[in-house]
């Protein structure tokens, strides 16, 4: 299993970059897998990250599209602006949980 | 006089009608009334919307009065449903009155919805902008396809999941072999439009599909999250602003279960009912059980599906009257023809834990239908599909050789998949 170092955390993750133990995320850690895709976190970003940790802590999979906007309130067009080309997988990605399944 | 319990199901398409016909024969009818609502008096056979736009199956074929497919010894009321009312145990209807309950089962399934998607219904709503995922619609894509000249057609996915995730695809194909057939092929260009990564939800399967694409000359856009239909342009348009124009677009809507689950104010965004997707009881109220397209269990939403819930549901119903602890049977067995055109077919067998691989089914090594692999019989298998539907599956028969647990015998399981319980 791959790690690396972030921000002086070392955190493990899958080849394709996710975290395998959300133990090791922490703030620091999100902002330096931020960086990692040209992002800078606001307090805009943190909305939507706290929004899934919830949502997943509650189902235990990373919310979609379309609970983001009717369960979290927050725009499609938003989630676009802030986490460019595939806004739900980055924003896991920087959230520390996995690449969300697709459905069956 | 005793007086009876009552057993309402609401919704009589596929797996309403299974449920009525499974529980008229098993129930003590004594004790217990069985009775099922429904507001459209016909029964679609949906599978058999994919083949109308292409002459295929008649209107005939696919409607059938709802009433009659529902035997004997069961009330069936026509009416709209309004909401369940889970803490008084009772429904209410549109008309106003009420349906009191001893157990409820929502099967009230999931259909498509065009205006959740921006300029969706718009001016080239049935002039150049089709679906099939209805009877109306799959009779209007019929007229336009018979006018085509020739240009870019698009099939498209606007969000998944959708009921028989592979209809879409099987619509490309047929299109690609129709087409083939009139001599138009070769002025037609056809694009396949996603917001999945692959062809299908499915690794294994994807890759194999996937292949198929490419090998017909169909062109796959992924990833594309439609944002917005822009009539004027003729082009879909993604909200990472990519556009795929075209002369004639065959989307699949947004798919949703009825507002009825909305209102009753248990479903999830997708007005889906959360259901605990082994014993299929919902998650509402021990009383209230789900089954078909209307369960937020993550397995497909197919008929199939709906026949082997219907067996598990049908054992648990009864074990409920009892007192009994419910079994935890329903694995997500999936079982899909896919038609590829050119007379061929694929089937796909899968549950929630092992996706489709390669193999041979019902019987393991001998078939006749060939798992992951491109032949005559998996076709003619999916047209029997429609005589079973019609015959055995509403009438709550069971089929020979096939079990509602997914067989791991006759496949063809990759290493690495190898983590489901063999
Ligand atoms: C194009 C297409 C191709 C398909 N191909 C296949 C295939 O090849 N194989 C396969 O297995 N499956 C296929 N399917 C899927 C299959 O048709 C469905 O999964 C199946 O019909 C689901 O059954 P259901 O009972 O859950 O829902 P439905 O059969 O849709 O029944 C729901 C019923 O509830 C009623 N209802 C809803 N709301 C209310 C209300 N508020 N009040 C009163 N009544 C209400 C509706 O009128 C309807 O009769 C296909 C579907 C489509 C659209």
């Amino acid at each position: 299993m791959p790690q690396k170092t972030i921000n002086g955390t070392t955190i493990d993750v899958n080849e394709e970059g996710f975290m395998t133990d959300h133990s090791q995320w922490n703030r620091e850690v999100a902002a330096g897998l931020a960086a990692e895709e040209g992002i800078t976190l606001a307090g805009e970003h943190w909305k939507v990250l706290e929004f899934i940790a919830a949502d997943y802590g509650e189902k235990g999979v990373v919310p979609g599209m379309r609970r983001m906007n009717k369960v979290g309130g927050i725009a499609t067009k938003d989630l676009y602006t802030l986490f460019p080309d595939g806004p739900i997988k980055k924003a896991a990605k920087i959230a520390g949980f996995p690449k969300p399944a697709s459905c069956v | 006089m005793l007086m009876k319990k009552n057993l309402l199901i609401l919704g009589a398409g596929t797996a309403g009608t299974m449920m009525a016909n499974h529980l008229r024969k098993k129930m003590d009818l004594n004790q217990w009334s069985i009775k099922i609502v429904d507001q459209d008096p016909k029964h679609y056979y949906q599978p058999g919307f994919l083949f109308m736009p292409f002459g295929l199956y008649s209107d005939e074929d696919v409607v059938r009065p709802k009433r009659r497919l529902v035997g004997g010894r069961v009330e069936y009321i026509e009416a709209a449903v309004d909401r369940v009312d889970p803490d008084a145990d009772r429904v209410l209807l549109q008309d106003g009155s009420v349906l009191d309950y001893d157990i409820l089962i929502v099967a009230t399934g999931t259909r498509p919805n065009p205006e959740e998607t921006e300029g969706m219904t718009g001016s080239g709503w049935r002039k150049d902008v089709f679906e099939f995922y209805t009877y109306e619609g799959a009779r209007a894509l019929r007229e336009q396809m018979a006018k085509w000249k020739g240009g870019k057609l698009v099939v498209h996915i606007c969000e998944m999941p959708i009921k028989c995730p592979v209809a879409p695809l099987e619509f490309t194909f047929l299109a690609d072999w129709w087409l083939g057939e009139r001599g138009l092929r070769h002025v037609t260009e056809i694009t396949y439009v996603t917001p999945l990564s692959g062809a299908f939800t499915k690794p294994t399967a994807a890759k194999i599909l996937g292949h198929l694409l490419d090998e017909k000359k169909i062109h796959v856009v992924n990833d594309f999250n439609i944002a917005r239909v822009d009539n004027e342009k003729k082009a879909i348009v993604s909200w990472d602003d990519r556009e795929v124009p075209y002369d004639m677009l065959v989307t699949v809507p947004v798919n949703m279960g009825d507002p009825m689950v909305e209102r009753s104010g248990f479903g999830d965004e997708l007005n889906y009912v959360p259901t605990d997707k082994n014993t299929l009881q919902s998650k509402v109220k021990e009383n209230i059980f789900v089954i078909g397209d209307a369960t937020d269990a993550p397995t497909s939403k197919a008929g199939s599906v709906a026949h082997f819930e219907a067996e598990v549901l049908t054992e648990n119903i009864l074990r409920h009257i009892k007192g009994e602890p419910l079994k935890p049977d329903f694995d997500g067995h999936a079982n899909c023809f896919i038609e590829s055109g050119h007379g061929k077919g694929f089937l796909l067998d899968f549950n929630y834990d092992l996706e489709p691989v390669p193999g041979a089914f019902p019987v393991p090594g001998v078939g006749p239908f060939s798992l992951l692999g491109e032949s005559q019989i998996n076709h003619l298998g999916k047209l029997a599909f429609k005589w079973i539907y019609w015959h055995v599956l509403l009438k709550a028969l069971p089929i020979p050789f096939i079990d509602h647990r997914m067989s791991y015998r006759g496949k063809k399981i990759p290493k690495e998949l190898m983590k489901a319980k063999v």
